[in-house]
């Protein structure tokens, strides 16, 4: 009943096209925002913020930009990793050269940076195609890591090879270095979520998203009808490269506070993103937000269940992890190839018609 | 000649070897990617999977032996025998096929016709799944797998090198077991060839490569060739896995060898056997070189990069890899 277009008289262009046309889900989205913003805040303690809130908000955002490359502009990438690396690295030496800057202009500049270097590993994508071109971005992935392993003035000559974030303030309240309070992480997180997922919606939904959708439905119809391979992949890569390096950045100073590259940034991470963008959903920005949730849940419920309650040994718990991601991956391939936001669409469908279905 | 330069042939020697090795597991993607079309990114975790099973296999160990003790409070590990080499490789094999199977029936087959990009990325979850199951069967820990190559460098070889140099040179030292290796390898391939040239089911298998529908119409049993070229794929897989395994141990990384692959796949084409093995060539000497001579300068441990540097940068000037399909596009 509650949830129609009918009713709900649009007078204006800019009514007409808004991002959530039904009421309801306009409601619902300031509700959530409200409850993420005034609610949360107060009740995070540093497990929840530690295991499962932080991460989540920060593979949100790299899913997110991963999406957009992917599932919007369908160019894989398996460079995820490395470009969250550029992200933090960027970061930290913004931090560390200049220390008088706010931390928030620095993550800014770094998704920035990010976005230089995306668009530069993007170019090859103007001859190579698919699969292809799925195994030239590890090139990404493989040179960025080592790179930023193997040259000093990255990690500022520091005797580990590692970095690790200084204290960092925002209004007075320390976002970075040990001495950061749970609800601080979170918030400085949720701000660059809220703010990112805005964005990309918006980017998707006008001209430059089209071009993308078209591009990745086909490009050299895309290409007869008008749009330039050139500008809309370089573009994609580009905007990709954005968030992820702003996830990268938010990954190392305020979450880990000290990485070593290769464990933090590398192949692995690449794939965990990109199942996060299939099992959410390719080409969706719900699907972004609920494939992360999925697989950040995914291993801390398991964990409860094996260690926990049954009491297996951890190791064992790892492997059956493993086991149940890639089964997960295989059945929603087969199941449902277009993931979790599909089920959430189908389930919008059909409240429209409830209870009078036909 | 100067030992500079004999050091040198050392170097391509020993990249050639490694090529071969890394044209084996890229022979195990093309036979797949040729007959269904699908980029099986889980081959370098099934020659993992294969190379734990025989080790397995070999020291009679219980399978799931963890779970099984931490269910029921039991202490199993080994059923107390141990299985003759030979004897292991041909269970091993059974095994690959039973998985073959089981991937042919339970996952690919519900996926025929999706889009490439969609099947490649199942396979990513058949990585991850196998990689999970291979460990909860056999135990994650590092193993030493002895079916009885030879290892170590050569002596023969050394001693009839020795002459070539000056006084600073003592010959080229070539492991054994890359040797054998080599062997291995090209008789796999002439058989893999002979098989498709002059079996019926080689032919089927290139029928349906060729074309799915026509291959259908003439009476040909798609479900077998597909489940026929993953117990191939399978079979690949275990050889490289032994090759591997005796080589550094069966272990995690081993897995990595599939990413090792890829750029061979892009440098030879991804449909292409001949391609497969000299891409593999070119990216074994290739990186070898490239860390002999530019490695020093830029603080070493280059191989974990150039070969996909160079792929890049070739498929930029040829898209279809060296002995692809030309790429024919329309709208």
């Amino acid at each position: 009943m509650l949830y129609r277009e009918a009713g709900d008289f649009k007078t204006t262009y800019a009514e007409d096209s808004q991002t959530f046309p039904i009421k309801f889900d306009r409601w619902r989205y300031w509700a959530v925002l409200a409850i993420a913003w005034l609610v949360i805040p107060f009740f995070v303690n540093d497990y929840w913020a530690n295991a499962i809130l932080v991460p989540f908000l920060i593979y949100s955002i790299a899913a997110i930009g991963l999406n957009i490359l992917t599932g919007y502009c369908g160019q894989v990438s398996l460079g995820t990793g490395g470009f969250m690396a550029v992200g933090a690295y960027a970061v930290y030496k913004l931090m560390t050269a200049f220390p008088d800057v706010s931390i928030l202009i620095h993550v800014v500049l770094a998704g920035l940076i990010t976005a230089v270097v995306g668009a530069a590993f993007g170019l090859p994508s103007l001859r190579i195609k698919g699969f292809y071109l799925a195994v030239a971005t590890l090139a990404a992935q493989f040179f960025l890591v080592w790179l930023f392993n193997k040259v000093p003035w990255f990690y500022n000559y520091s005797a580990s090879g590692q970095i690790s974030a200084p204290e960092r303030f925002v209004g007075g309240i320390a976002v970075t270095g040990a001495e950061t309070a749970p609800w601080a992480q979170y918030l400085i997180c949720l701000a660059f979520v809220t703010i990112c997922a805005v964005m990309a919606r918006n980017l998707t939904r006008g001209s430059l998203g089209r071009q993308w959708m078209a591009i990745r439905d086909m490009d050299i119809a895309a290409e007869i009808i008008g749009v330039d391979p050139l500008r809309a992949k370089l573009t994609a890569f580009a905007a990709s490269s954005f968030f992820i390096g702003i996830a990268g950045a938010l990954f190392f100073a305020v979450y880990l506070g000290a990485v070593e590259v290769g464990e933090a940034f590398g192949i692995q991470k690449s794939f965990l993103v990109l199942f996060m963008c299939i099992i959410g959903g390719l080409g969706s920005i719900f699907g972004s937000f609920a494939g992360a949730a999925f697989l950040v849940l995914l291993p801390v419920a398991l964990k409860v269940l094996g260690v926990d309650i049954l009491g297996w040994p951890s190791s064992t718990v790892a492997h059956l992890q493993l086991v149940a991601v890639g089964g997960l991956i295989m059945f929603f391939l087969i199941k449902e190839p277009h993931g979790l936001a599909q089920l959430w669409r189908v389930t919008k469908e059909k409240l429209r018609l409830w209870p009078f279905p036909y | 000649m100067s030992a500079e330069f004999l050091y040198g042939v050392e170097v391509i020697i020993n990249g050639l070897m490694a090529g071969v090795l890394y044209a084996l597991v890229a022979l195990g993607f093309v036979l797949i990617f040729k007959a269904s079309g699908i980029f099986n990114y889980a081959q370098g975790v099934m020659a993992l999977f294969a190379a734990l099973t025989l080790v397995g296999i070999m020291e009679g160990q219980v399978p799931f032996s963890h779970i099984i003790n931490a269910t029921f409070g039991t202490d199993v590990h080994n059923f107390g025998w141990t299985v003759p080499a030979l004897l292991a490789i041909a269970l091993t094999l059974v095994v690959m096929i039973i998985f073959a199977w089981m991937v042919h029936t339970f996952v690919f087959k519900h996926l025929v016709g999706q889009e490439p990009i969609i099947l490649f990325m199942a396979t990513i979850g058949l990585a991850y799944f196998l990689e999970g199951i291979g460990d909860l069967m056999w135990g994650s820990d590092i193993k030493t797998l002895d079916i009885g190559i030879p290892q170590g460098g050569s002596m023969w070889v050394e001693n009839l090198s020795k002459h070539l140099g000056g006084e600073d040179f003592y010959g080229f030292f070539i492991d054994k077991l890359d040797i054998v290796a080599t062997i291995v390898a090209i008789v796999l391939v002439a058989g893999l060839i002979v098989f498709a040239q002059y079996t019926k089911q080689g032919r089927a298998m290139r029928a349906v490569a060729d074309d799915h529908q026509a291959a259908l119409s003439v009476g040909i049993s798609l479900n077998f060739i597909w489940v026929l070229v993953w117990s191939l794929a399978g079979m690949v897989a275990l050889v490289a896995g032994v090759m591997w395994g005796a080589k550094s141990g069966v272990q995690f990384s081993l897995s990595l060898i599939a990413l090792k692959a890829l750029p061979v796949l892009m440098l030879g084409g991804f449909t292409s056997i001949p391609g497969a093995i000299v891409g593999g060539l070119i990216i074994g000497v290739g990186e070898k070189l490239f860390e002999y001579m530019i490695g020093p300068m830029v603080g070493g441990a280059t191989e974990n990069w150039f070969a996909y540097v160079l792929a890049l940068l070739f498929l930029v000037f040829r898209p279809q890899g060296l002995f692809g399909e030309r790429i024919i596009e329309r709208v």
